[in-house]
């Protein structure tokens, strides 16, 4: 009791030291645990790009390819899908939806994705969400388009600007006989919708109608010309797909990976998107590292705050040694006082990281589509909590060794 | 022993040997010294003259390496450690030359800090705090002084008095003062010396006073030289 009251006291007394060291170690604390919320975060959102989706179907390549290019639009397709099979697929009885996903033009570095009005219903992401429309509403007219959040506010855009598609994703050469009026703007989703421009199907074949092998041929046809014309698409670059049943989603799978006419390919998306995290999951080895030294640093620093203070404490620890207390009593103080310390700071640390989140959630989810929960901590952070004060009253171990010697060899002696 | 069975030495050493090891090597040895209960012993000694280790021996915060240490008739080497800091406690109090007080912590709280050691002389105080309060008047020290002030803001007289203060409260039957006098100017010493004389006696208590200043050996019973009580060495260069 006497103890705790003497080790509080002496705190209080050098509260501009202890506080700073407190204050690192809380620091640190809060870092670690943001780190760790952002890590978590980060990693729901990915998971929950795409869902709702039973499987994605491309041309044989790679699955974290097909999900790179299709969803993401990372890259580009080694090859199409031909009408007919996308007529094929969805001709199944065991097809529920299907949605052409075509892709290879650009506007101004955001993608253009041709598809079907349907997309906006059957997209969902983080765990089920739709698309919803900040202004305006879908495409209607063959050269509507929708914008994503990213390509609005980046581009400034509004409803019913004019804008022109590009042939390809890095070219000089626009599709400028056909401009597009814009009729929807998206809300923000935190996916890679933000940075896509939407057009029907049917305009992905209207603006190439006049081409030629990746160039404009002589016989040009006017915008006007080509609304009385059958657009219907040789081919698309990717589908998603929902299916009937969940049972039959390996079924389904199996037929398009095996489908006779061209070589297909059928992910699922949450596997692929498992893979997918794997590869670039990396940095998030490295955060946990990074940040976990820190951790290790703030600790360090308070046993040096501890050692450096030992000096000046000789004469208390000689007081208490004189009026009866054991060297184990002043080991006993120190240690007392560490794990004062390293509880303060969690402590500090948690008030510091959920206030931090408060603030700070709201542009986060807004600037880079990252939701970070709210909830209490884990098991693996209060574990991690716990260690740092578990750390922090160990390492204390060391001075308080030093300061048990010292009481041993300075005997009645007080110095200071 | 006497009559009434208590011992008749408050303190005794007899054929003690202690040595401090390392690159200085230091030896003091100690053939017979005993003070009666009640004495009040002046030991003179210069500074380095081995007076800390004696003190320190006596007070069982270091160890002889032979011999007997005896405080109350009980010897302080056959203690286990625990045994001899709480014997410390409850039967020795101790006045330093100078930093006695833990400066955070009110002149009252350092009064009564050793109680929170000494069992047994805490079982004698009914009201500990009126009877620190009780003592700290008879020191000359009002209770505002000690209860609202830091110790480290006191002045250095007023801080032997607190030290004084807490090395009798509760009545422990040896009082160790090593050089208390020494931070004092030459005015405040004699008072001071006076007022822990006076209290000692009320107390009843064994003082031991260690110092170097002659002037006042006239107040005690026995005034000693340290060569004359310990033969030190040192050993080496």
């Amino acid at each position: 009791m006497i103890l705790f009251r003497l080790a509080w006291q002496s705190l209080l007394n050098r509260w501009l030291t202890v506080g700073l060291t407190v204050f690192a170690v809380a620091l640190s604390v809060a870092l670690f645990l943001g780190v760790e919320k952002v890590r978590t975060g980060a990693k729901a959102s990915f998971a929950n790009t795409i869902s709702g989706t039973d499987l994605i179907v491309g041309a044989r390549s790679g699955g974290v390819q097909l999900l790179l290019y299709s969803v993401f639009r990372v890259g580009n397709a080694t090859n199409n899908i031909t009408w007919e099979s996308y007529q094929d697929i969805a001709a199944r009885e065991d097809v529920d939806w299907i949605v052409p996903l075509s892709l290879g033009d650009s506007h101004r570095g955001f993608r253009v994705l041709g598809t079907s009005q349907e997309f906006f219903d059957r997209y969902r992401f983080r765990g089920g969400r739709e698309i919803t429309f900040d202004a305006g509403a879908r495409f209607d007219d063959l050269f509507d388009a929708v914008v994503g959040s990213q390509v609005a506010r980046a581009l400034g855009y509004d409803l019913d600007q004019e804008i022109i598609v590009s042939h390809g994703i890095a070219s000089f050469t626009d599709h400028d006989d056909k401009p597009f009026r814009i009729s929807g703007i998206l809300a923000p989703t935190g996916t890679p919708v933000d940075r896509t421009v939407f057009v029907s199907l049917e305009a992905i074949e209207a603006i190439h109608i006049d081409w030629q092998g990746g160039g404009r041929s002589a016989n040009t046809i006017s915008a006007d010309e080509v609304r009385g014309m059958v657009l219907e698409p040789n081919a698309v670059t990717a589908a998603m797909v929902g299916v009937q049943s969940k049972l039959q989603i390996f079924a389904l799978q199996r037929w398009v990976n095996e489908y006779p006419e061209e070589p297909l390919l059928a992910i699922l998306p949450g596997v692929a998107l498992g893979e997918l995290w794997d590869i670039i999951g990396v940095a998030e080895t490295a955060l946990i590292a990074v940040s976990a030294l820190v951790v290790v640093t703030a600790l360090l620093g308070m046993v040096a705050m501890i050692f450096s203070g030992l000096n000046e404490r000789r004469r208390e620890m000689a007081i208490l040694r004189a009026v009866g207390a054991g060297p184990g009593t002043i080991l006993a103080l120190l240690i007392v006082e560490a794990f004062f310390m390293s509880l303060a700071a969690i402590i500090l640390g948690l008030g510091l990281l959920y206030t931090g989140l408060l603030v700070l959630r709201g542009y986060i989810d807004g600037a880079f589509g990252l939701y970070l929960e709210l909830g209490p901590p884990t098991g693996r952070e209060w574990a991690m909590l716990a260690l740092v004060v578990f750390l922090g009253t160990l390492v204390s171990l060391a001075p308080a060794v030093r300061a048990y010697r010292m009481s041993l060899a300075d005997g009645m002696q007080v110095r200071s | 022993m006497t009559e009434d069975g208590s011992p008749d030495h408050a303190l005794r050493l007899s054929e003690v040997s202690f040595a401090w090891p390392g690159r200085m090597p230091f030896s003091l040895d100690v053939a017979d010294f005993a003070v009666r209960p009640g004495e009040t012993v002046f030991l003179a000694g210069a500074s380095g003259s081995g007076k800390s280790t004696l003190l320190s021996l006596i007070a069982g915060i270091t160890n002889a390496r032979k011999g007997r240490v005896e405080v109350d008739g009980r010897d302080l080497g056959r203690m286990a450690g625990p045994r001899r800091d709480r014997f410390r406690a409850d039967r020795i109090g101790i006045i330093f030359q100078m930093f006695n007080l833990l400066p955070y912590a009110t002149g009252l709280e350092n009064i009564l800090l050793p109680l929170a050691f000494a069992p047994e002389r805490k079982a004698r105080l009914d009201d500990p705090k009126a009877a620190a309060l009780d003592l700290a008047e008879g020191l000359g020290l009002t209770s505002d002084l000690l209860t609202l002030a830091q110790a480290h803001t006191l002045s250095i007289g007023q801080q032997q008095r607190v030290a004084a203060a807490r090395a009798l409260i509760g009545g422990p039957q040896l009082v160790i003062a090593d050089e208390p006098t020494s931070a004092l100017d030459a005015e405040t010493q004699l008072a001071f010396i006076d007022l822990l004389l006076a209290r000692v006696a009320a107390a009843g208590a064994t003082l031991l006073m260690v110092s170097h200043d002659e002037r006042l050996k006239g107040r005690f019973d026995r005034a000693l030289r340290l060569e004359d009580v310990a033969v030190t060495r040192k050993a080496g260069r």
